[in-house]
Parts: structure tokens; sequence; C-alpha cells
């Protein structure tokens, strides 16, 4: 019961024409506008795009912290907000890593591990143990389980929060800029340990950022929003092969992608940036 | 089975270890010689302000000696000592209203500001009403609950009472809303219950600002007591020290001044020493431990 399906890729994520309006009857602002994208099971699909464009409120309709105006948003042919049902319940099916972390600080990083598991009644304590030794042995976190997150550092903060993740065996892991805060050295190292963990466990990947490199080295689909109201504006698709390490970054492929991406995101910063002055 | 015992063993160990450890280290920190020192400053201005200078304000003030002699004598001229059985039944009386108002200001304070943070309908209806009745002070509250509860006991309690819930409630209520949205979105993710999101995240999360508002509010409970039993007590130390006034034994009021202050510290630094254990994690935040 515990094990996930094997035979069948979870993990389809379908947005179809969704249109998202905040305050529809006073300011009636539009963050998304007739988005329409399809993910992949497995896919690992980077959402780029200048800060505060709208992308959040896509990931917060799939995750069900916000409804949705109009569209439908599906995850493996199952409606999760769409017609007559404006947000979708919030599951452990698609567990979100936020941007400043979200790791309970009263408990220690073994508990914070195991929350999942145990509110959802899935499983014994001793099992919830077992398998979180085992995923954090993976992750190099084996030294750590009886520690408070305010004694790690942000980048094995982060490292648990995708463990705490992983163990509710979810079809899609929802990143909203977990590695914005980091310095650039910690981020490459939590690229490359997304990546490893991501090799163990194939899960649907949604990742919003605005790190332009980020995008490139994690992404099997880079998609790039307009800015306010956000769609997607143009997809790339990265084909450097998996695994991927760290000499990509320097490889000529990674660099023609940099080139055919840049404009168009450059394009959206200085929209965005044009509207921050209007509205200032 | 010895396995058990001999992991206590180490354990207890370890603590007392930990312990003379850190006893060493204050011992060797400046902190407890200055506030020695700031103690003996005090008391050499008071013995100096009442008996040497005889300083204008000071001079129908009790000596440091009159108090001191009084309070450590087996035969205390004004009748109260550390060795009559008195002085040890205002202690209790005080400290038992106080231990009561406490503890009804918790077990009714805390549920309600949970609610007020948890439920802002609740927090419509209620909150209005609440910071009306909070800054009303408890003095205020003696002619009508003496009116309400006829005998003296139940009023002094019943005043003791009402700053402590207010603060408690108020704290409560803060810690609530203070907990960062993304805790209570994870906790969902994660497949937690309404439930068992208050559980596992809005009580953990709010705890050390409840801390807080217990150490408000065992403050405002001994500050409030004092005046109800000098209104309507028949014991107590606030009704020692009020007689002490109108008998004019002096010295008396003072012992007991001290002794509110010694009971009042002693009793909030359990509430902290409580707070510390429960919120490991916190302490930890903060640097103070591990």
């Amino acid at each position: 019961m515990n094990t996930p399906c094997l035979s069948r890729p979870r993990g389809a994520i379908r947005i179809q024409d969704v249109v998202k309006v905040y305050d529809p009857h006073g300011a009636a602002v539009t963050a998304v506008d007739h988005c329409t994208l399809d993910i992949a099971p497995g896919e690992i699909c980077m959402i780029v795009g200048p800060s505060g464009c709208g992308k959040t409120s896509l990931l917060n309709a799939i995750a069900g912290f916000h409804d949705i105006t109009s569209g439908a948003i599906y995850l493996d042919d199952r409606l999760l907000c769409g017609p007559g049902r404006p947000q979708s319940e919030p599951g452990a099916d698609r567990v979100v890593v936020f941007q400043n972390g979200a790791l309970f600080p009263w408990k220690t990083v073994l508990d914070n591990i195991t929350f999942g598991p145990l509110v959802q009644g899935r499983s014994t304590l001793r099992e919830a143990r077992e398998k979180a030794r085992a995923l954090m042995a993976d992750a190099g976190l084996a030294d750590v389980e009886s520690s408070y997150p305010a004694q790690l550092s942000s980048g094995v903060r982060r490292r648990v929060e995708i463990v705490r993740a992983l163990m509710n065996d979810p079809s899609v892991l929802l990143l909203d800029e977990p590695y914005r805060a980091l310095d650039s050295l910690t981020k490459s190292m939590m690229h490359e340990s997304l990546l490893q963990t991501y090799y163990r466990n194939k899960v649907t990947i949604f990742f919003i950022t605005h790190d332009l490199e980020e995008a490139i080295f994690l992404g099997d689909k880079v998609v790039v929003m307009t800015s306010r109201p956000c769609r997607p504006k143009k997809i790339v698709t990265v084909d450097i092969p998996h695994p991927r390490d760290h000499n990509v970054l320097t490889s000529r492929r990674f660099r023609e992608l940099m080139d055919e991406t840049m404009s168009a995101v450059h394009e959206e910063a200085q929209a965005a940036f044009a509207a921050g002055e209007r509205e200032g | 089975m010895e396995m058990v015992a001999s992991g206590a063993i180490g354990r207890e160990d370890s603590r007392l270890a930990m312990i003379r450890r850190r006893l060493a280290l204050s011992l060797r920190s400046p902190a407890p010689y200055l506030a020695l020192l700031g103690f003996a400053l005090f008391l050499g201005f008071w013995h100096l302000a009442v008996e040497v200078w005889q300083l204008p304000r000071f001079r129908a003030m009790p000596s440091l000696g009159a108090v001191v002699g009084d309070w450590i004598s087996r035969d205390p001229i004004y009748g109260l000592s550390l060795f009559t059985p008195e002085y040890y039944a205002h202690i209790w009386a005080s400290l038992r209203r106080v231990l009561l108002a406490f503890a009804l200001a918790t077990a009714l304070g805390v549920p309600l500001g949970m609610a007020f943070g948890w439920s802002p309908a609740f927090r419509r209806y209620v909150f209005p009403l609440f910071e009306i009745l909070r800054p009303i002070p408890a003095l205020a509250w003696v002619p009508l609950a003496i009116v309400m509860f006829h005998g003296t006991e139940s009023s002094v309690r019943f005043i003791t009472f009402l700053p402590a819930f207010f603060a408690t409630a108020l704290n409560t209520m803060l810690g609530v809303s203070s907990i960062d949205e993304s805790y209570l979105r994870a906790a969902r993710c994660l497949g937690a219950s309404r439930w068992q999101t208050f559980r596992h995240v809005v009580v953990p999360g709010a705890m050390p600002f409840i801390f807080t508002g217990l150490q408000i509010s065992i403050g405002v409970a001994w500050f409030s007591l004092v005046a109800g039993e000098m209104l309507a007590g028949e014991f107590g130390l606030g009704y020692v020290i009020y007689t002490g006034y109108t008998l004019v034994t002096y010295p008396t009021i003072v012992i007991g001044m001290v002794t509110l202050g010694l009971v009042g510290y002693v009793s909030s630094a359990i509430i902290r020493l409580v707070g510390r254990r429960l919120m490991q994690w916190h302490a930890r935040n903060l640097g103070i431990e591990g």
C-alpha cells in the first residue's frame, strides 16, 4: 500500500486556460491570464518570470491554497480545480516547498520528516522513522535527525524539507523559489543534490524561479512567463541529457540555451520594471 | 532493564556535571559579583540615609537594622518574623490566592486567546467587548466584586484573576496570529486535518507568546492581589503591609514588601523554567542552550 505504483508514471499536470483575477468586483487585478500548460509525468518544469508576475498564483492554485477564476487544472486526469470547483483541496500528492522554508521550528528534523505519514495515518511511527532514516541517509542527512531546524544551515534545511516532502510519495513537488535566499555556492550544491534526489525518486517537479541559469541547469522544460498577467511566452525544451552535474554549466549547449532564452526573459523583466515604474 | 537503568544514571550524571560546569562558569564571570555589589550599595544607602545622615524624607522610615533585626528575631517586637507561624500563614494565604487566580486565568485565558486567534468570526463578536473591559484597572472592580461575591475571599480572588486572565488571553491571541502562514500551509499540504494543524502547529507555534503572557499574568496577579488584600483582606501579605501602616509598625511593612518581592521573583522564575523546558527548540533558537 505504501509502495508507489511504478508501472504507470504519475504526476501529469494539465493547466487549461486558467485565469486568476484577484478581487474581481473591485480592483480586479489579473494575475494569471488564459494560461495553458502541459507537464509530463516525471518532468522537471521550470517556470521563469519576473518577480510578482503571477507565477506563485499558479502554484497556489495547484496546491489548493487559492481558487482560480476560470479554466481547469488536472492531475493525472483528475480534476483538481475547474468548473464548479474553484479551489482544490491541499493534499500530500502535491507537496509544496516554500520560499523561506517551512520546517516546523518546534519539531526535530526527524519529527518534521515523519509528520506527513503520521498525521495521514499512513504508517506507524516505526515504519515512518525507518523510511525517514533511509531517505535521510540517501540525502546525506544521517547525523542531523535530532537537531532542531534553527541549528542547521539554510542549505541543510532545504534538503530536509525536500525529504519531508518525498516522505509522502507525492506525484508532484511544487517548489517556490526554494533557493532564493542562498548564496551562489550553496545554491549550486543544492542543485546537484536536488538532481540526485530526483534520480532516485522520479516525481514531477514544478519549480518557480527567476534565475535563468538555475532553470536551464535543472529543467527538462523552461517556461518563460509574461509579466503580469502571467501566461507562457516561450517554452524551451532543454535537451541536455541526464544525469547532469556542474560541468554542464560550462558546456556549449548550455550557453546556447541561455542565449535562446535570455532575450525572452529580458523583455519581460523590462516590461515588469516599466509597469512597476508606472505604478510607483 | 539494566541498560535502561544505567542510561538513566548516566544522564543524571551528565546533568549534574553540566550544572556544576555552568555554576563554575557563572562564578568566573563578573555577573554575580556585580549583582552582589548592587545589593550592597542599595542596602548601604538605605542604612546611611535613615540612621546616619537622617535625610529629610527618610527620617521616619524603618531602618535596615530594625527591619532585619525584627525579621530574623525569634521574638519580634512587631509580631512578625521568620520564626512566627503567622508569617507563613500570610505567605500561604497570598500564595494560594495567586495560584488559584493564575490557574483559573490560564485555564480560561489560553483557550479564549486560541479561539480569538484561530477563528476570525469569534474574534469579531467578542474581541471589541474584550478590549473595552481589558483596560479597566482591577481596583475599579473592587466595589462590584464585593457586591457580587458577598465574602471578601472570593472578591480578592476575582480581582487577582481578572488582569491575569486578560494578559494571558491577549498574549495567546498574539501568539496564534504571529504564526507564519507557510507553516499552516505546509501542514495542510502534508495532509494534516484542521485539528492536527491546531495541535501540531498552532499550539506549539503560539507557545513562546503564551509563556510571555503567563509571565505577565503572574506579575499582574501579585500586583492586583496586594491591592485587593489591602482593601478587602483579612490575611495575606497585602493585609500585612496595610495593617503595618494603620498600626504604625513600619518594619512589618518592609518585611511584607521584601517577602512579596521574593515570592514574586520565585514564582515568575518557575514559569520561566517550565517554559524553557517545554520549548527547548525556542531556547536553542535564541542561543540560550545547546
